[in-house]
């Protein structure tokens, strides 16, 4: 029963085209349109600190989406998203540099970490699985030690710092005004992900992940679909690697460690592989842990629970560990992520109070 | 049109894995509009010959002609534009996509919108093309019965259905050549019945050439135009159905020295002929 698609009674589609749409109902699709204007009116409310975590959930929701598409739906895996993250913060600032006005960088900086990927995706895409997670490894060493030796590139020790964006004179320099273009890039791309998903080579990857023998018989070139996905994926990780990039001001070259590239595998888990919406929601997760973890430890400091166990000294530590025990707990008993947790929820509110 | 060049033609194939001799100089011929079947016992080498033909494995020697023209070391996913389809003989559809989205990656090579179009759905005429092709591929599940099951996800349906589904996606190929590889095992006989008539409608109405690998021995001497029999690798009889169970290779392959056939395979065969 689970595997029908469910839609409430009533909600017949009448042509092919009602029935390719993004959003199942028309319910849901006018449930989207709210969210986003919903979301617009965020920086209106002035809190700082809810406004700074939905930038950060926007950037990393978008390099997720990257991830997801290369892990989730062509089913290759990359250790080194962190690092291409990294080229794109990186690229967006060295155009910035010279001369690039912040909101051409940004695309800019997405092309080049593109063909930054391409470099270490033209041989990946020939591997498979252990090899293939190796050679992502060294893609992630090998850009590590690049940043910290490209000095004319990355600033090196000093890093590099940068600028908002601005247009016509207008400056996005506060957080709220910022928090639109992030918005923007995330709209977009989330667009352009779920449309690749329902044309031919979107398909295509998701065709390759589960049967690459008859993937073939179709017609679908195996080398160029898995090169194709790293260069996709490299794209929004530098996408969003810029937009970090601009929020931060400032881009050191310790920044994006192996441990920020196993956090990326954590969103698209915890969201769900092979799940558009379910890269966002990993971000989301991935962000608001930690800040849930100091919010206990904040809460119970100064009390005996604290005293005994030194919490106040810990909490760095905690919120690592939560984190990886999130990723483990998803592992075991929610494989397929939040995304999946959210539509059985949607179908069984479709279908009530009939659930049973 | 060449009306006299054979659709597909094997010519001396030979296939070798290490020592063991999957086929022997194998030739044979179908024309344009032919039901061809291949039949053998267990291990004859019949996946294998098709494998040759769809570009999974590289014959060891001999060529491999489509239309006339020497495909034998073209690589596979080449091979669906000439328009040869196939389904397996072990299941192999898209677990986790739905029976459309199935279908829909048959008609991969003939679809032109390409990830960039593809993401801007709406302006690059992604759109008017993916819907076009959506009514072709309706004509497919509307053939094959299985409106029901469109969106349900592949890897959750019944043996039967699945076997239907993978027909689908070899059809949306518009192939002229289709390989079927035991399109109707571990099927009831209700499910065989509906799998050899579409099977019949495809040659006879959609008029495409097939080749069917099938041990019911019932069906392939009911719908086979011409026969060729393995065993052992080596082609052994060739002929219309008649003919080729006349044949006493055949009878001896089949029923004489049972040490020879593979366990299972008596059974399989043995019942229905
Ligand atoms: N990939 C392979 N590697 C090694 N041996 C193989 C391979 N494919 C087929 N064979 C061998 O070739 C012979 C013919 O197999 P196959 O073509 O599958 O037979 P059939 O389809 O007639 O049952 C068998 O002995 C089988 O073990
Ligand atoms: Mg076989």
């Amino acid at each position: 029963m689970a595997a029908i698609a469910m839609t409430p009674c009533g909600d017949f589609r009448e042509s092919y085209r009602a029935d390719t749409t993004i959003f199942p109902t028309r319910l849901s699709r006018a449930f989207a349109i709210a969210g986003i204007a919903a979301l617009c009116l965020v920086p209106l409310t002035g809190d700082r600190y809810v406004l700074s975590l939905m930038i950060q959930i926007g950037y990393l929701g978008i390099a997720a989406l990257g991830l997801n598409i290369l892990v989730g739906f062509t089913g290759q895996i990359s250790i080194g998203h962190a690092a291409f993250f990294g080229v794109g913060a990186f690229a967006s600032a060295w155009f910035v540099e010279h001369g690039a006005p912040v909101l051409a960088a940004i695309p800019l900086a997405g092309l080049a970490t593109t063909a930054v990927g391409m470099v270490f995706g033209i041989p990946a895409a020939r591997l498979k699985g252990l090899y293939l997670a190796i050679a992502t490894l060294a893609a992630q060493f090998i850009l590590e030690d690049f940043f910290a030796r490209a000095q004319w590139f990355t600033g090196g020790v000093a890093g590099r710092v940068t600028l908002r964006p601005s247009l016509f004179g207008y400056s996005f320099d506060t957080d709220e005004a910022y928090f639109y273009v992030v918005l923007a890039w995330v709209a977009l791309s989330f667009l352009a992900a779920a449309n690749l998903m329902r044309t031919r080579d979107g398909r295509a990857l998701v065709a390759v992940r589960d049967h690459y023998l008859s993937a073939e018989i179709m017609g679908i070139n195996l080398t160029y679909y898995r090169t194709l996905s790293f260069g996709i994926s490299s794209f929004f990780a530098g996408i969003g690697g810029a937009l970090y990039a601009h929020y931060l001001l400032f881009v050191s070259v310790e920044a994006f460690t192996i441990l920020f590239s196993i956090q990326f595998l954590g969103m698209i888990i915890i969201g769900g592989l092979g799940s558009v919406m379910g890269s966002m929601m990993g971000s989301a997760f991935m962000v608001l842990l930690p800040e849930v973890v100091q919010g206990f430890a904040d809460a119970l400091a100064g009390g005996m629970i604290d005293r005994a166990l030194g919490l106040g000294n810990a909490v760095s530590f905690l919120r690592e560990m939560a984190i990886g025990a999130a990723i483990i707990l998803f592992l075991i008993f929610e494989p397929d992520g939040l995304a999946h947790r959210w539509r059985l929820i949607k179908a069984y509110w479709k279908l009530y109070p009939f659930a049973h | 049109m060449k009306q006299d060049t054979p659709i597909l033609e094997a010519a001396q194939v030979s296939l070798r894995f290490g020592g063991v001799r999957a086929l022997s100089d194998v030739s044979f011929a179908v024309e344009r509009g032919e039901l061809f079947s291949i039949i053998g016992p267990n291990g004859a080498g019949k996946t294998s010959m098709v494998n040759c033909i769809s570009g999974r494995y590289r014959p060891t020697e001999g060529r491999i002609l489509f239309e006339g023209r020497d495909i034998t070391g073209l690589k596979p996913n080449h091979r669906a534009g000439l328009g040869i389809g196939r389904t397996f003989q072990n299941l192999a559809l898209f677990g986790h996509m739905t029976v459309l989205d199935n279908i829909m990656v048959g008609r991969h090579h003939l679809l032109r919108n390409n990830f960039l179009t593809g993401m801007v759905y709406w302006l690059g005429g992604a759109q008017r093309e993916e819907l076009a092709h959506r009514r072709e591929v309706e004509d497919i599940i509307d053939f094959l019965e299985i409106q029901h099951i469109r969106k349900a996800v592949a890897g959750t349906l019944p043996y039967g259905l699945r076997k239907r589904v993978e027909l689908a996606r070899a059809i949306a190929l518009k192939p002229k050549l289709i390989l079927l590889d035991e399109p109707m095992a571990g099927m009831n006989l209700e499910e065989k019945e509906d799998m050899a008539r579409y099977i019949v409608d495809l040659n006879e109405e959609w008029g495409m050439t097939v080749i069917m690998i099938e041990h019911d021995m019932g069906v392939v001497m009911d719908i086979s135009h011409r026969v060729i029999v393995l065993d052992f690798g080596r082609k052994i009889a060739e002929g219309t159905p008649d003919q080729v169970l006349a044949d006493p290779l055949v009878k001896r392959a089949y029923l004489g020295e049972a040490d020879d056939v593979p366990a299972g395979s008596e059974a399989e065969t043995g019942a229905v002929a």
